[in-house]
């Protein structure tokens, strides 16, 4: 007798959970030794704490009313929740703050896309650490990560969210004209850009310049390039960029960071710095995260913040990708 | 040492002229061009997987292909799958444009008596889009084939369908009433593969930029 279960959700049988038992506890094995704690929140939270951190238009898929009538939420990412456990139990203590988790989180999927609905994640969240320092912090827990999931080819792709933002600023975009250009980006649509570049006003010259620019991802000499740009707000990222990896190389870290200039993510809340987690053996991120202080700022604390988290079905597809491979499958 | 970049290449409508500007950006193209039944060719330091258009966005999403080569209305109606636009090739230029039989007020009569066009197409995601943002109700009926049948025989009262010369609309007794968008062949890339050997993606970008003429 069949009796199935929603798309997007599936058992684990002991096999695979041995091996997924092992993959966690090796990572918190790595969050712990470098000092996060490991935290658990509530998967339901109210949605207005959740709407709260994410936005306007950004709500939980699953959204329902619970016995005394109260509109509660599935939380689709880690981040939110943490930021409210920080403002409601950390908000007098002293700074930094150091969590880790690994938690099922929940979101909408497209019909047979092999998404899933309910996805588990591994990730940290560092809380009031000076900005530099933080960023490089979080950068070097996420290689230990890495390096505990057996992920040799794993890349991180490191850019920065303000560049693009205060770039149109300066080539003279309106508020709306800078929406519909970084879209395009984030949809990685260079086509789209090119035009609502021209559409927006911007001299043909600066539009291939710009063109140039988000194109530009791979070692320290593309910084070097991207300074001949020239624009104010481009060499302010590069020298932060520049920043991020002369303190990453002065420590054991940073031989899997890759600079990127194109670099954009989705969500609304990040600023600063932001990375991506890539391996050649599979077309899909591994992971992501950034710097993200409004966030904290939307629940009433001044503290700077930064983290990432790994997606890990992705994890366990890509080590057994980077294993065929070497088998020369 | 990775293995060489493979490329999805549109068999279709687009293949000729893909296969021109392959060959001008220096990737021998002649085995694809001969009677062989084979899908996956090597050539000049690629692998060559031939494929239906619509088919390009799904292998590049994936991983399974690098990069490719496919229509925008592929792209647009498969809006929600992820993958880097590269750069415009320019050729296999043609209009997605909402057409209703020539000289019949029935479209328009649709809308004003009844508040709703039936509208006959292969694009719904693109067709839905355009009636939503221009605030008006459509019923989309989605077919797979010749689709100006549709309202010869009474199935709707309008098509959105893709337009290169306009040749079968007219022989169908059919004209343009808006145009939606205009539609060429993109170069696109998958998100991981274009961060990791962007080296060799830039290098094909900018020979399929000058092949192209763009």
């Amino acid at each position: 007798m069949i009796h199935p279960i929603p798309p997007g959700t599936r058992d684990v049988l002991p096999d695979e959970m041995r091996e997924l038992r092992k993959l966690l506890s090796d990572l918190i094995e790595v969050f712990e030794a470098k000092g996060y704690g490991q935290v658990a929140t509530p998967a339901l939270e109210y949605d207005e704490v959740l709407t709260r951190g994410r936005g306007r238009g950004d709500n939980s898929a699953y959204r329902f009313f619970d016995e005394g009538g109260e509109l509660l939420a599935l939380r689709s990412e880690m981040t939110v929740p943490i930021a409210r456990l920080v403002a409601t139990r950390y908000a007098n203590a002293e700074p930094p703050l150091r969590f880790c988790y690994t938690a099922a989180a929940f979101r909408a999927v497209s019909p047979q896309r092999g998404q899933m609905r309910e996805f588990l994640q591994a990730g940290v969240e560092l809380i009031g650490a000076p900005v530099a320092e933080g960023t490089v912090e979080v950068i070097e827990v996420l290689e230990a990560a890495l390096d505990a999931a057996g992920l040799d080819q794993a890349v991180i792709g490191l850019g920065d969210a303000d560049l693009h933002r205060d770039l149109l600023a300066e080539l003279g975009l309106e508020e709306e004209e800078i929406g519909s250009v970084l879209k395009r980006l984030a949809a990685h649509d260079l086509v789209g850009l090119e035009a609502a570049l021209a559409a927006a006003g911007v001299a043909e010259e600066r539009v291939g310049a710009s063109l140039e620019l988000v194109k530009l991802r791979g070692g320290e000499d593309v910084l070097e390039r991207a300074r001949e740009h020239g624009a104010a707000a481009v060499v302010q990222a590069v020298d932060r960029l520049q920043g991020i990896g002369e303190a990453l190389r002065s420590r054991p870290g940073g031989h899997r960071v890759q600079f990127d200039l194109g670099l954009m993510r989705d969500l609304g809340y990040y600023n600063g710095a932001i990375v991506e987690v890539y391996d050649p053996a599979v077309g899909q991120v591994l992971g992501g995260g950034g710097r993200y202080d409004g966030l904290m700022r939307r629940f009433g604390l001044g503290f700077s913040a930064a983290g990432f988290a790994l997606s890990l079905e992705q994890v366990e597809a890509a080590r057994l990708g980077e294993r065929r491979r070497e088998a020369g499958e | 040492m990775s293995p060489p970049l493979k490329l999805a290449v549109p068999r279709g409508a687009l293949f000729t002229e893909t296969l021109d500007v392959l060959d001008g950006a220096g990737v021998d193209t002649a085995e694809l061009r001969g009677d062989s039944r084979s899908l996956i060719f090597e050539a000049s330091g690629l692998t060559l997987v031939t494929m239906r258009p619509s088919d390009v966005p799904t292998y590049v999403e994936s991983g399974a292909a690098d990069v490719g080569i496919t229509g925008k209305d592929v792209l647009l109606e498969q809006s929600d799958r992820v993958v880097y636009e590269l750069l415009d090739l320019g050729f296999g230029r043609c209009r997605m444009v909402l057409a209703a039989r020539t000289g019949n007020d029935r479209l328009a009569e649709a809308q004003r008596r009844l508040g709703m066009m039936r509208i006959a197409t292969k694009y719904p995601r693109i067709a839905e889009r355009y009636f939503e943002s221009t605030g008006r109700q459509v019923e989309l009926v989605e077919v797979k084939g010749s689709v100006e049948l549709a309202p010869l025989v009474g199935l709707g009262d309008g098509i959105v369908d893709l337009v290169a010369t306009g040749r079968t609309l007219a022989e169908n007794e059919l004209e343009v009433r808006e145009e939606i968008v205009e539609c060429t062949a993109r170069f696109v890339a998958n998100r991981v593969s274009h961060k990791l050997r962007s080296a060799e993606i830039d290098d094909l970008t900018a020979r399929l930029r000058e092949a192209s003429g763009g």
